[in-house]
């Protein structure tokens, strides 16, 4: 369970064009399996993930996972414990071009020094599992939008995470990939882990695997609803 | 430590594979990597392979050489003190020598002519007969009948039988080296009988030349007396001093290879910066892809160096450094054939490194580690 | 001053890390004022990314300190040639009076480095990076250091000239001769061997008593200093005239030679790196241990206590060998 409290982020901090993102938002998540974000560009919700994901430290305010206070570590902490816990599937996947999909899956575990026969094994199940079991030795400039995600489905799991959380998974997609997305999606939550979004979609809001849907708006929460699914 | 290991090669996995998809960047960095070793291994080598030609050469040579003086000029000396010198305690040997130099009009070359030491019985050569070093075979036709024909400075002419040539490789004076009997240069050069070029004292135990040339100095007033250490010395102090110069005027290339590197450290493209972002955003830490910065540098770093080595040793030791000959042997116009020793000391290799591989680390350090420090969150930016 | 390349190359280094510590030892300053590792403020997060630049180029100077000192007193021995009566480096050190205070210098700085990077390391384990002041406060300590060396060794090398008459090894080293150097060599070999295996059991029972109390901690960084001068003083007292199989040869730089088998590396880098490690638990142990290291601490400072032991172990090692080797007796 991620909880944040009175969280505020500033961009730019001291500078000229210095601006809040964040302002003073406590939020608990984790405890409902899939939470979405929505609210109109610039209200923050990525912003937001990131602090929930401890891709960013918060310029004032306290995280903490299952009750320990990890706002106050220095990066090389912080990146243990979001390694083992989160993993991330970003808006344009952000996969690394000139590798294989199986290379781009084992890219998060490389500074754990596993393994490699295990590790490539591991990045193999995955691929297998989201249905790319014969593309793992394809670089990755080949494969299709729906296949590039997959994959980046597949890296954000190499490290078994608590918690998904992905960034606008559905802006590049069309309806049926975006089907296939929340079956995805909803094996996870079969899995039990926990799925974190944000989203413009209203097919994402509207899924019934949503249990959460919170909205932002200029940094602050405006509402936080059961989804479609709880209701 | 395992683990440690395994990271490491995981790393160093991903640093190959980043390379290859930037293969004209690392090319010209490679390129200019290799040039610069190439250059500065070349004039070290060379260096280092000529100061000990020349202290191979100085083992034969004579402890102490005695020199008249006139207002401050090298002057014939007088056979007349040999007796005095021969008499000190502990000089085992005192010879008169006969060397000069003759130019060739003809063909603009300077010859070393030498009257071997009576003591050296190999050389021995008899009246109209001449030994000559390798160098004199290329610039004059001596053909099948071994004549060698010389002018001397007063226009008279000599005939020459030669008796031997000096093998080739046995160093950086014999090649222009021309052995004569006394008789024979005291003709060429009109010189009087009982006068020598200057005296040659063998000495029993090298740890009394101070004292004996106290002594010496009293037999022969006017004269100068060269130690062997002392022109030891002063090759090594003038061949280093050269090689630093020529270090140092390189220098400018360094400083400008190190800029390069800067620039291209620092000039990540677009797609660099994005891969640094998304490995810092799935779970690398700074020190990761510092450490994956790291072995491309020294994969580079060592590339280059140990190619640019080798090619250095090649160019000096197999192709007699022909791109450097000029500036560090020296003024004699005789020399381009002979043969370095192949040669390399440890101290040599370090000195290079620092050259080299130091200001290529110094330059990359801050660009490196100003991409390392990419917040993880620019990817959802 | 001598044209000479590896000089230059000394005094490139130097130079380097003259600047490096310099520029660290500003940083440093401002650090100590404004860190707060718990802020998530963007000057925080400015400093924090900037400690990975300072480690990086430590690590830089380190290793440039290490290879400069191998440099140095390589190139002394190769530039003995140049000076009259100098037969090795002894005779280049000696040339003017900053030689042998710019090698000293050097070592010094050397163990500050290596100890500054076990502190940092140690630092690492802590999650709130408990020591990062002090490390600060050590690295703004170090830069005095940094400067004498750059100037010192300046001096020596611009004072340099060929053909002054200098001592060489079997001159100075020769008791009677006056001088610490001379002192050495005149130490009682006897006494001297008692000191090298003597105090390997002194640092043998310090190691236990440093495994459980800080006290104990200390007083071992403390011998192994102490150690150190007592090994380069056996080293040449007596190892040396036992490699050289000549009583009065006592040169501690011509075992680097590779006439020698380069015995004299397989002395000194076992000395260096126990040194070394030694001194970076006695710093380690300067302060109590923080809380945020309780767990984490203790294992390394065990590898610490093991490293320097190895390295003591390995040193008292190759010296027995050569002792052992050799066809010289000094008793009996």
């Amino acid at each position: 369970m991620i909880e944040l409290q009175d969280v505020t982020k500033v961009y730019n901090e001291g500078r000229q064009n210095a601006f809040a993102a964040i302002r003073g938002v406590g939020i608990t998540v984790g405890n409902d399996l899939t939470a979405v974000f929505k609210g109109p560009s610039g209200s923050g919700k990525t912003t937001l993930l990131t602090l929930i994901g401890c891709l960013a430290r918060p310029t004032s305010g306290r995280v903490t996972l299952n009750g320990e206070t990890i706002s106050g570590l220095p990066e090389k902490f912080l990146t243990e414990i979001r390694r083992k816990t989160f993993g991330f599937v970003f808006q344009r996947f952000n996969l690394i071009r000139g590798l294989s999909a199986r290379e781009n899956v084992m890219l998060p575990a490389y500074p754990l020094g596993l393994d490699h026969a295990a590790l490539t094994r591991r990045a193999d199940e995955l691929l297998d599992h989201l249905g790319l079991g014969s593309k793992g030795g394809l670089s990755v400039e080949h494969l299709s939008g729906g296949e590039a995600q997959r994959v980046a489905i597949a890296r954000a799991l190499v490290n078994d995470p608590e918690y998904v959380i992905a960034d606008e998974p559905t802006a590049n997609l069309d309806t049926k990939l975006t089907a296939q997305f929340l079956d995805i999606v909803r094996t996870l939550r079969a899995e039990g882990k926990t799925v974190i979004m944000t989203s413009h979609d209203p097919r994402i809001w509207q899924a019934d695997i949503v249990d959460r849907v919170i909205t932002l708006e200029d940094g602050l929460l405006t509402a936080d609803e059961r989804g479609a699914h709880a209701a | 430590m395992i683990r440690q290991v395994a990271r490491q090669r995981y790393l160093i996995d991903f640093t190959l594979a980043s390379m290859m998809r930037r293969k004209v960047k690392n090319v010209v960095l490679f390129g200019v990597y290799f040039l610069i070793v190439f250059v500065l291994a070349s004039v070290m080598l060379f260096g280092s392979a000529i100061r000990r030609e020349a202290a191979l050469l100085l083992a034969n040579a004579p402890e102490v050489t005695v020199q008249k003086l006139v207002m401050g000029r090298h002057d014939m000396i007088s056979g007349e003190h040999l007796e005095a010198l021969s008499a000190i305690r502990g000089v085992r040997r005192a010879e008169g020598r006969l060397w000069g130099y003759l130019f060739d009009r003809g063909n603009g070359a300077n010859y070393t002519m030498m009257v071997p030491p009576a003591s050296d019985t190999t050389h021995a050569v008899g009246p109209g007969e001449a030994i000559v070093g390798s160098g004199i075979d290329r610039v004059k036709t001596i053909g099948r009948n071994e004549y060698l024909f010389l002018i001397a400075p007063s226009g008279r002419f000599f005939k020459f039988t030669v008796k031997e040539r000096l093998p080739e490789g046995s160093g950086l004076v014999a090649a222009d080296l021309v052995l004569i009997s006394e008789a024979d240069y005291r003709a060429l050069f009109d010189l009087p009988d009982g006068v020598y070029t200057d005296l040659a004292l063998s000495i029993r135990n090298e740890k009394e030349v101070a004292t004996i040339l106290g002594k010496a100095a009293k037999a022969v007033p006017n004269s100068r007396f060269v130690t062997r250490s002392s022109i030891a010395r002063t090759y090594e102090s003038i061949f280093t001093w050269r090689e630093g110069v020529l270090l140092a005027l390189l220098g400018a290339a360094i400083l400008s290879f190190a800029i390069l590197a800067f620039d291209k450290a620092s000039g990540l493209s677009a797609e660099e910066r994005r891969e640094i972002g998304i490995l810092k955003a799935v779970g690398w830490e700074t020190s990761d892809v510092l450490t994956s910065k790291f072995w491309e540098g020294a994969l580079i770093s060592l590339g280059a160096f140990l190619i640019g080595l080798i090619a250095a040793y090649a160019h000096v030791f197999f192709f007699q450094a022909g791109l450097l000959e000029p500036v560090l042997k020296g003024w004699a116009v005789l020399y381009p054939d002979f043969r370095l020793t192949p040669h390399i000391d440890p101290l040599q290799v370090t000195t290079l490194a620092f050259f080299t591989i130091v200001p290529y680390t110094a330059a990359t350090i801050i660009p490196i580690w100003r991409a390392a420090i990419t917040d993880p969150d620019t990817v959802m930016r | 001053m001598i044209f000479h390349p590896p000089i230059l190359a000394i005094l490139l280094a130097s130079t380097l890390s003259l600047v490096t510590l310099v520029w660290a030892s500003g940083f440093a300053a401002r650090l100590v004022r404004k860190w707060d590792v718990a802020s998530g403020h963007a000057g925080q997060i400015a400093l924090e990314k900037r400690t990975y630049l300072v480690s990086t180029a430590l690590v830089f100077v380190l290793a440039l300190e290490a290879v400069s000192l191998i440099l140095f007193t390589e190139n002394a021995e190769r530039m003995s040639v140049l000076f009259v009566g100098a037969m090795c480096a002894i005779g280049t050190l000696n040339v003017n009076a900053y030689g042998f205070p710019a090698l000293i210098l050097k070592v010094a700085l050397f163990f500050g480095a290596a100890v500054w990077l076990i502190v940092n390391h140690a630092d690492g384990l802590g999650r709130d990076y408990p020591l990062t002041r002090f490390k600060y406060g050590l690295l703004i300590a170090l830069s005095p250091l940094v400067v004498a060396v750059a100037a010192v060794q300046f001096a020596y090398f611009y004072n340099l000239r060929a053909d002054v008459i200098t001592s060489c090894c079997s001159r100075v080293f020769v008791p009677n001769a006056g001088g610490l150097e001379a002192d050495l060599s005149s130490l009682d070999p006897a006494f001297a061997l008692g000191l090298l295996f003597g105090g390997l059991g002194v640092i043998a029972v310090l190691a236990l008593a440093a495994l459980r109390w800080r006290a104990g901690r200390l007083a071992y960084a403390a011998v192994s200093l102490v150690y150190f001068a007592a090994g380069i003083s056996a080293v040449i007292s007596v190892v040396s005239p036992y490699i050289y199989e000549q009583f009065h040869h006592h040169c501690p730089f011509c075992i680097l030679k590779p006439e020698y088998g380069y015995i004299g590396y397989w002395l000194y880098l076992p000395l260096f790196v126990g040194t070394s490690a030694g001194l970076g638990l006695g710093a380690l142990s300067l302060k109590r241990t923080p809380a945020s290291l309780q767990e984490a601490l203790p294992p390394f400072r065990r590898r610490l206590i093991l490293t320097s032991l190895a390295g003591f172990g390995l040193f008292g090692a190759v010296a027995l060998t050569a002792i052992l080797r050799s066809n010289l007796i000094m008793f009996g």
